[in-house]
């Protein structure tokens, strides 16, 4: 699953890209399954706003829009504009000092389009500004739902993700963000695994063999009775009296 | 050894040799397992328990002779016990359930019969008092439950009443049938709060309409058939049970706050009764301003009706003891008791006596007693109570009178304090024991390093800082002098004590603990355990011992409030004291207090505190410390504002300087909000991250961080062939784990996620399907274990989580959360648990090489050692070569428990709470301490002693070995050179 976003950045350099979560069979089984059938399938935005100023007091401004596209297969894309003159200059003057770099996005729920799509509060991330500007506006976001298909949370991290105060001198490397934009839904735990457990335990027996046919105590021991009941007749016939006398001694 | 069956793993040590080498199983499988069972002769002697009941609710004594050893409580805590009374001991002690269900209404004895009535009016328990076996159990009528009493007929006691809200029911004492039960007319309206039966044929029932009317309904023994009922204005009476008592020939004797008078009215009187009215004012009585006046009176025997004398508390130590005269309406003062904090009545034969406590200095209180019938003190019965500087004020006073040889009255009492301490006293003022009650209830703990023996800590101060900066070199050399001749005093003084216990028989030899003589062991291994309980009363225990060192009741705590234990100083800092500090928040207001505290002596530390106007939401503790060694604690209030303490210059400065790189999380679990700040320098915080988990869908239930005490060795997992797995050790990782609102076992679920605290970002996201709580669980190094209950199968069971770095580290050097671009690679497994657990915990070690167990408390009262090792989501389903080599253990979809993982063997801690673990000096030693109702120390040893010699280790053979060798190399070495130089001649 990582290693896919990461080709991606590799490979492309356009400002918008595409990511599509596919396989996330998961999300959907928590959900009633009418919900995916009422909705229409042209998905819906939210803007994606962000926020970097030099004193830590957020304003948060546009940065894009997320489109949003819920039903059966959750899919997210991002449309965002290139950064002005001035907000590259603000933005390298916050990495100067340690500024934060806060995005947010609004509380949506991607499956329950009925009611009120749009709850109030947002959800906010931050990565330190001198990383992004080192990172060249490489950023990798992350929105998580729960099981219903709430967005609980935003993440953002750049690759690379350390400050190591190399100067950005080139301004075309801070125009526009080259961003991996990924979906993730709880994956289910797993259960212990009992069928597997007990497939292995009959292979296993299988293996062995079959164990031996269950004989009776009789059919196994009876020599050793036979032998011992023999012994006994002899052994009272050649001495009765002797045996008796002792018996009464004692 | 290894027979699940065994119950109880005493092992002797021969037949653990005998079991391994006959059985190649159980070879196989201590390869997998370390064997933890305690050897026979190890009984008791790293270990130890303690028993406690709870806050006594009533208690009575056997019977009335001077050898009667046994007493009886009845608790908060829905127990049942018998202590004895010589010692203190419990002689056997019947844990019921918890909450409403299992508690305790009343606790009547009589004779060898303890009658109790349990779950609001749920059962009627008849107790055997000598073995404390259950003679019968009567389930009752529902009805919440109002009061109870003995019934005789013809002058001995067969039955008893239960009075319910709408129903009264008499019951045979011998076998707990009933006798007859009868609705009780109009229970709608009036509220039937009393019964009383003073031997007569007659059982009567009073109620009452407040501020209206008083009804007595008088029923026949034999059939219930209402005999007589009587209506009786009473305008000002609102409630029978807080201001009436029944005294003399059934006289009910009332007392009315408002118009400051007593009313009597004969219950039994044929013609329509009327209350009359004595006002305080006639006997020349006051009430204290604001004081609600309390009656206490005294019947000795259900057989006959009470006695005419009574007790009249007029204020906060004010008691009277007064008389109702024959003619059953005018009243006589007998004597007038103030200051008087607390009285009782005792009854032994024919005698019944009044003790009364009084104050008497600043450090004891006097009990007396006094004749009832005369209100004369009697001679030599003083007895006095010592009060702790630190302890509650007293609350209760049971008293045991009994028959001396000469006739005259002997007596013992038991005192329960405010800080539900029990002592018991004997004549003439002797404290035979003391239980600490408040134990029963500990709500957190620490264990606290010892400090260094005086002369340990003399060397440490000479090489102190600041003592070298101060002084010259001659003042120098002479201190270095001075602490040389106390090393060699302390050694001599060592060895005169050693060579003056070798003479005595090792018996009376006795290491009492005492907290002078208290100093760290060459390994650390003997600690001291700082407990909160929810009374408000801080102990300190000696872990080796048991014993209370110190204790420190705080007053005005509230019962709700919610406690947290902070370590701001270890002992490592001398001369600097350690220093403790326990937060104290009120759960309605919010609000908190600060308690500093000295952990080693228990003394309150006069350093200056913090002004808390507002609700503390949050408190971290930082690795800042300041010039005086104490870490600072940040204490965020609900503005996001952030007070510091101590709150130096050094400190503020400090925290200037490092403020962008403070980071803290606040969870409001009711808005399913996790939201992460940063502190500024001007101690303002910012709102960084949010992260919202919508409360329609799941709630919040518990949030774990790691300790901050914990040590990670090894920094990755070597595979079978030969790479290297890196752990995720994340110091920032929280984990959240939510259950959903929805709780059909179809839908429920149980959500865990792992979130970076400084980041806000959610690192791991697993959802638990068909599962529900409650959740327990423990977030350490690089997992996360919990259990929860699987609503399809019906069963408990065990999750693990283990992050991964993958096979290279992002970076090697250090960790930090704002710099780990990719996800941990997250590997889970699930097992089934055969009982369900109330706590768990996992071991803690110095260094954290020793391999790791989880300690599980069970519900039986046993702590289970569960080795991690079990618990690992990389084993196989198929075995490979590389997982044997790994020695992963094969999956079984079941988890093993082995009888032999109990670590606390049949000494069970009935409603374990909670688990501490405490890393020792040894390393592959970890401090146990495991609190519920009971207390449990233990040390334990996950991967065996390794780092210690054996008992049996032969040093005689060993030395012997060496001098052997060492001479024959000496002599070979000789003859050598004969033969070389003989060579030489030749």
């Amino acid at each position: 699953m990582a290693s896919v976003p990461r080709s991606f950045l590799l490979l492309s350099i356009i400002p918008t890209i595409l990511i599509l979560c596919a396989d996330f069979a998961c999300c959907n089984t928590g959900r009633k399954t009418g919900d995916g059938l009422d909705t229409d399938f042209s998905g819906f935005s939210v803007p994606l706003e962000h926020s970097f100023e030099v004193d830590d007091v957020s304003r948060f401004r546009m940065r894009g829009a997320l489109q949003l596209r819920g039903g059966r297969e959750t899919s997210v894309s991002l449309s965002q504009s290139q950064l002005s003159e001035e907000d590259r200059k603000t933005l390298k003057e916050v990495a100067a000092v340690d500024g934060l770099y806060k995005i947010r996005v609004p509380r949506v729920s991607l499956t329950d389009r009925q009611t009120e799509r749009q709850m109030d509060g947002y959800l906010t991330a931050f990565v330190r500004a001198c990383s992004l500007v080192e990172s060249h506006l490489s950023d990798v976001i992350t929105l998580h739902t729960d099981v219903s298909g709430y967005l609980i949370g935003v993440s953002i991290v750049t690759i690379p993700g350390a400050c190591r105060g190399t100067e950005v001198e080139d301004e075309v490397d801070l125009e526009a963000f080259n961003t991996t934009l990924t979906i993730i839904a709880p994956t289910n735990a797993p259960q212990p695994e009992t069928a597997l457990f007990i497939e292995r335990m009959d292979i296993e027996h299988e293996k062995r063999g079959k164990p031996q046919e269950q004989k009776s105590f009789f059919a196994k021991y009876w020599y050793l009775i036979l032998g011992g009941a023999i012994f006994l007749m002899a052994s009272s016939s050649a001495q009765p009296s002797a045996g008796g006398a002792e018996e009464q001694q004692s | 050894m290894y027979r699940p069956s065994l119950v109880v793993t005493f092992t002797k040590k021969s037949s653990v040799k005998m079991a391994k080498l006959t059985s190649l199983f159980v070879i196989l499988l201590s390869f997998f397992c370390i064997s933890e069972a305690v050897f026979e002769d190890q009984v008791g002697k790293f270990d130890w328990r303690q028993q406690y009941v709870g806050k006594t609710l009533f208690a009575h004594f056997e019977s009335n002779t001077q050898s009667s050893k046994k007493m009886f409580v009845a608790t908060d805590k829905n127990i049942f016990a018998s202590f004895n009374s010589r010692t203190g001991d419990l002689l056997w002690r019947h844990v019921d359930k918890t909450g409403p269900e299992g508690s305790i209404d009343i606790l009547l004895l009589h004779g060898q019969d303890a009658l109790m009535v349990v779950g609001d009016g749920r059962l009627l328990r008849s107790w055997d008092t000598n073995i404390g076996g259950l003679n019968w159990e009567a389930v009752l009528d529902t009805g919440s439950f109002q009061a109870a009493c003995f019934v005789a007929i013809q002058d001995t006691v067969k039955l008893v009443a239960v009075l319910k809200k709408a129903a009264i029911s008499l019951h045979y004492l011998s076998n707990g049938h009933q006798k007859w039960v009868e609705n009780l007319p109009d229970s709608d309206a009036v509220q039937y709060q009393a019964v009383y039966s003073g031997g007569e044929e007659e059982v009567y029932v009073l109620g009452v309409v407040p501020n209206s009317h008083l009804t007595i309904i008088a029923y026949s023994l034999e059939d219930g058939e209402i005999i007589k009922q009587r209506s009786v204005e009473a305008s000002w009476l609102s409630s029978i049970e807080s201001s009436c008592v029944v005294v003399g020939q059934g006289v009910l004797m009332c007392v009315d706050p408002a118009t400051l008078a007593l009313y009597t009215l004969p219950i039994q009187a044929e013609e329509t009764p009327e209350f009359s009215q004595i006002l305080l004012q006639s006997l020349d009585l006051e009430v204290f301003p604001g004081f609600q006046p309390v009656l206490v009176s005294s019947q000795p025997h259900p057989a006959r009706s009470p006695l005419s004398e009574f007790f009249l508390q007029l204020g906060p130590d004010h008691h009277v003891l007064l008389q109702l005269n024959a003619d059953g309406y005018t009243i006589a003062p007998l004597r007038d008791f103030q200051p008087a904090f607390l009285v009782s009545f005792a009854t032994t034969g024919k005698k019944t006596v009044a003790a009364v406590m009084t104050p008497k200095n600043e450090t004891a209180c006097a009990i007396n007693l006094f004749s009832v019938d005369s209100g004369r003190r009697l001679l030599d019965t003083t007895v006095l109570f010592p009060l702790e500087p630190n302890g509650g004020k007293p609350h209760t006073l049971y008293v045991h009178a009994f028959l001396k040889k000469d006739d005259s009255v002997g007596y013992r009492v038991l005192v329960q304090t405010q800080d539900h301490a029990l002592t018991f006293i004997q004549q003439p003022g002797r404290v035979v024991w003391t239980r600490e009650e408040a134990l029963a209830d500990v709500v957190t703990m620490e264990m606290v390093d010892l400090p260094l023996t005086g002369t340990q800590a003399e060397l440490e101060g000479e090489f102190g800082k600041k003592a070298a900066i101060q002084d010259g070199l001659f003042p120098m050399v002479l201190k270095r002098l001075s602490s040389q001749v106390t090393l060699l005093q302390a050694w001599l003084a060592h060895l005169w004590k050693l060579f003056y216990e070798a003479r005595k028989p090792r018996s009376q030899v006795k290491n009492e603990v005492t907290i002078e003589t208290l100093s760290r062991d060459e390994f650390n291994l003997q600690k001291m355990m700082v407990m909160v309980t929810a009374s408000g009363k801080l102990f300190g225990i000696d872990s080796k011992s048991g014993s209370i060192l110190w204790k420190h009741y705080l007053e005005n705590v509230q019962p709700n409030a919610a406690f947290k234990l902070i370590v701001q100083r270890t002992t490592a800092h001398f001369p600097h004291p350690p220093q403790c500090t326990l937060l104290i928040k009120d759960k309605d207001t919010g609000l908190a207090t600060l308690h500093v505290f000295n952990p080693i002596f228990g003394r309150k530390s006069h350093i200056a505190l913090p002004a808390l106007p507002r609700p503390i939401l949050q408190s971290l503790l930082l690795p800042v410390i300041d010039q005086d060694y104490a870490k600072v604690l940040l204490l965020v209030d609900d503005q996001y504002k952030v007070t510091a303490f101590p709150s130096t210059k050094n400190v503020l400065q400090q925290l200037q300087e490092m403020a962008s790189s403070i980071f803290f999380y606040l969870i409001r679990s009711d808005q399913g909000n996790l939201s992460g700040f940063r502190l500024r320098k001007d101690l303002s915080t910012e709102r960084i991250w949010e992260v919202v988990l919508p409360t329609e869908v799941q709630k919040i239930v518990a949030v774990k961080g790691k300790r901050p005490n914990e040590h990670v060795h090894s920094q990755g997992r070597v595979m079978g062939d030969r790479s290297v797995l890196y752990k995720y050790l994340n110091p920032n990782l929280l984990a959240v784990v939510t259950e959903s609102t929805d709780t059909h076992p179809e839908r429920a679920f149980v959500g865990v996620f792992l979130v970076d605290g400084v980041t806000g970002r959610i690192i791991h996201e697993a959802v638990q399907r068909k599962a529900r709580g409650p959740v327990h669980f423990v977030h350490s190094e690089n997992w996360v274990v919990y259990e929860y209950w699987n609503t399809k199968s019906r069963r408990n069971e065990f999750s693990v989580l283990e992050l991964f770095e993958g096979t290279e580290l992002y970076n090697s050097t250090v960790f930090s959360s704002l710099d780990r671009p990719h996800l941990p690679q997250v590997l889970q497994q699930t097992y089934i648990f055969p009982s369900p657990i109330t706590t768990m915990e996992a071991t803690l070690t110095e260094k954290g090489i020793t391999s790791r167990h989880l300690l599980v408390g069970l519900p039986s009262g046993a702590i289970l050692s569960l080795p991690k090792m079990f618990l690992d989501p990389r084993r196989p389903e198929v075995v490979t070569e590389h997982s044997r080599e790994e020695n992963l253990i094969p999956y079984a979809p079941e988890m093993p428990i082995r009888t032999e993982w109990f670590i606390n063997y049949n000494q069970t801690v009935a409603r374990v709470k909670g688990i501490y673990t405490a890393p020792s000096g040894l390393e592959s030693t970890c401090l146990v301490v495991a609190y519920g109702l009971d207390i449990y120390q233990t040390r334990v040893y996950p991967s065996k002693q390794f780092d210690v010699l054996k008992d049996d280790y032969d040093y005689v053979l060993i030395s012997s070995v060496l001098f052997a060798l060492f001479f024959a190399t000496m002599i070979s070495k000789r003859l050598a050179q004969v033969k070389l130089l003989n060579r030489a001649w030749r």
